[in-house]
Parts: structure tokens; sequence; C-alpha cells
């Protein structure tokens, strides 16, 4: 059996596989890989999770209303083309 | 979906829903690639008159947020050759190589942010620092970022909307979401 160590992947280099990491697309090796130095890494098991707050707290920007304005706008187009 | 089919059938109503529930998401995309407001809206207007035109050519192969959202992206790519946003330099490192050691580790300790349940942590409270962040990205990772996390589709759905493969989708969005977690992490230092 093949023991790895944190220090097979730097933090340089974990980094990097982050989004790969989150998309599933690493090969099983890689995640293993990845994941084993995650384990033993404080600081890259601190940035993964400052990366998945991340990509939650962008989830929240978008949030905002349209104007009634905007809206019946829209309307009166839709209302124009119509009546053509 | 049922509202398509209602808009098909000429229901007004249908149409304000439909535009209540995108036309934001449609506004954020086109102001993802294009720098002029005036444009974006543009593009935007276009698009929904072309939908209702072309209703009879959705297929309901692909969802219709991914159809509707891939004819905006022909319009404001067609309405904006030269308007396309400037690209900043973009970094191809996904952390500064600065902060690591010579053997590739943490020269620094990462350190941790404040967890949701701590009251100084607020999602939403960092909204304002990541709008300025997004803004600040090169604008094809703005664009993957805001479909992938804002709008939360799936990769397929925004390689099938813009037009990119799914190993460039990929990058761009780790490059996007790197740099934003660094503008981030910065305010969070700064106190």
């Amino acid at each position: 059996m093949l023991l790895l160590r944190p220090k097979d992947i730097a933090c340089r280099q974990a980094v990097e596989l982050v989004t790969d990491y989150l998309e599933g697309t690493l090969s099983r090796g890689d995640r293993r890989r990845f994941e084993f130095h995650i384990r033993g890494c404080p600081n890259c098991s601190a940035y993964l999770e400052q990366i998945r707050m991340t990509i939650q707290a962008t989830g929240t920007v978008g949030e905002d209303d349209l104007t009634p304005e905007a809206r019946d706008d829209l309307v009166n187009l839709y209302r124009r083309w119509k009546s053509k | 979906m049922e509202l398509v089919g209602r808009l098909r059938d000429g229901d007004e109503d249908a149409f304000v829903m439909l535009v209540a529930r995108y036309h934001q998401p449609m506004l954020r995309l086109a102001r993802s690639m294009v720098s002029s407001e005036a444009v974006a809206e543009e593009a935007v207007q276009d698009t929904w008159i072309g939908v209702v035109r072309g209703i009879e050519r959705f297929e309901g192969r692909a969802s219709f947020k991914t159809w509707l959202f891939r004819i905006l992206v022909n319009r404001v790519r067609s309405a904006a050759t030269r308007e396309q946003r400037n690209a900043p330099a973009e970094s191809p490192q996904a952390v500064d190589p600065a902060r690591f050691d010579a053997q590739g580790q943490w020269a620094d300790p990462v350190e941790r942010w404040p967890q949701q349940s701590d009251d100084r942590f607020e999602a939403a409270m960092w909204a304002p620092i990541l709008k300025a962040a997004l803004e600040d990205l090169p604008s094809r990772q703005r664009t993957v970022v805001v479909l992938r996390d804002v709008e939360g589709m799936s990769s397929e759905e925004v390689c099938s909307v813009l037009g990119i493969s799914a190993g460039n989708q990929r990058i761009l969005l780790h490059r996007g979401r790197s740099r934003l977690r660094e503008m981030l992490d910065a305010d969070w230092r700064r106190g």
C-alpha cells in the first residue's frame, strides 16, 4: 500500500485543484491526494472552507427586485408588439 | 413549462410572470458582458421581443432559462462587439504566489473566517464587497461566476448558454471564485 503524506502535493498545487474538486471532475487518484492533503493541512482546509463560503455569499448578491417601472415598460412593449 | 405554453397562446399574465422571474437575472448577465448600461438594457428588451416572437421555436429540449439566456448572449455579443468590457490582466494563479514559501507551503497561516452562526458573519453582509469584486473580474470570468453562483445554473447549462467547453468553463469559474475569495479575505483581514 502506498502511503501518501499531506506534502505529496504542495499547498500551492492544492489551491489550484479546489474547483475541480468541488465540480467532481478530479480523477480518483487526484481526489484522494487532494482530500488527504486537506485533512492534514489546516491552512488548505481553511482555504477550502473560505471558497465554499465565497460561493455561498455570491449566491446572495442577486436578490434585487424588478422595479415596477421596468415591468410596465416591458408590458407596454408586449402590448405594442401584440397589437401589430 | 406551463407558463411557456400560455405565452405561446398570447397570455399577457404569463409574460408578466416570466418577466418578473427572469428580467433581473438577464440584466445581470448582460451587464456582466458589456460595460454600457444602455447596451445591456437594450439587449434584454430585444431578447424579450425576440422571445414572444419566436416562442414557437422553443422546443423544450433545453430549459426555458437556458434558451432565453442563449438568445440574450447572442444579442449582447452582436450588439456590442466593440462594447465588450475591457479585460483587466488575468492572474493565472488562484492565490498570490507570494503567500507560499519556496516549498509551496503557506508562508503564513490561513485564518478561518467566522462561521455563519457567528453574527459577525452574514453572507448578505458581504454582498456589497462581492458586487465590487465581481466588477473587477475579467468579463468572461464574471459572466461564468454570475451564471453559476448567482443564478445557480449547472455547468452544462452555462456551457450551453455561452457556447464554451466544460474545461474552459471550469478554468473561468476557478479564476473568478479564487479572485472573489481573495477580495473577501483581504476585507476580512483589514477588519
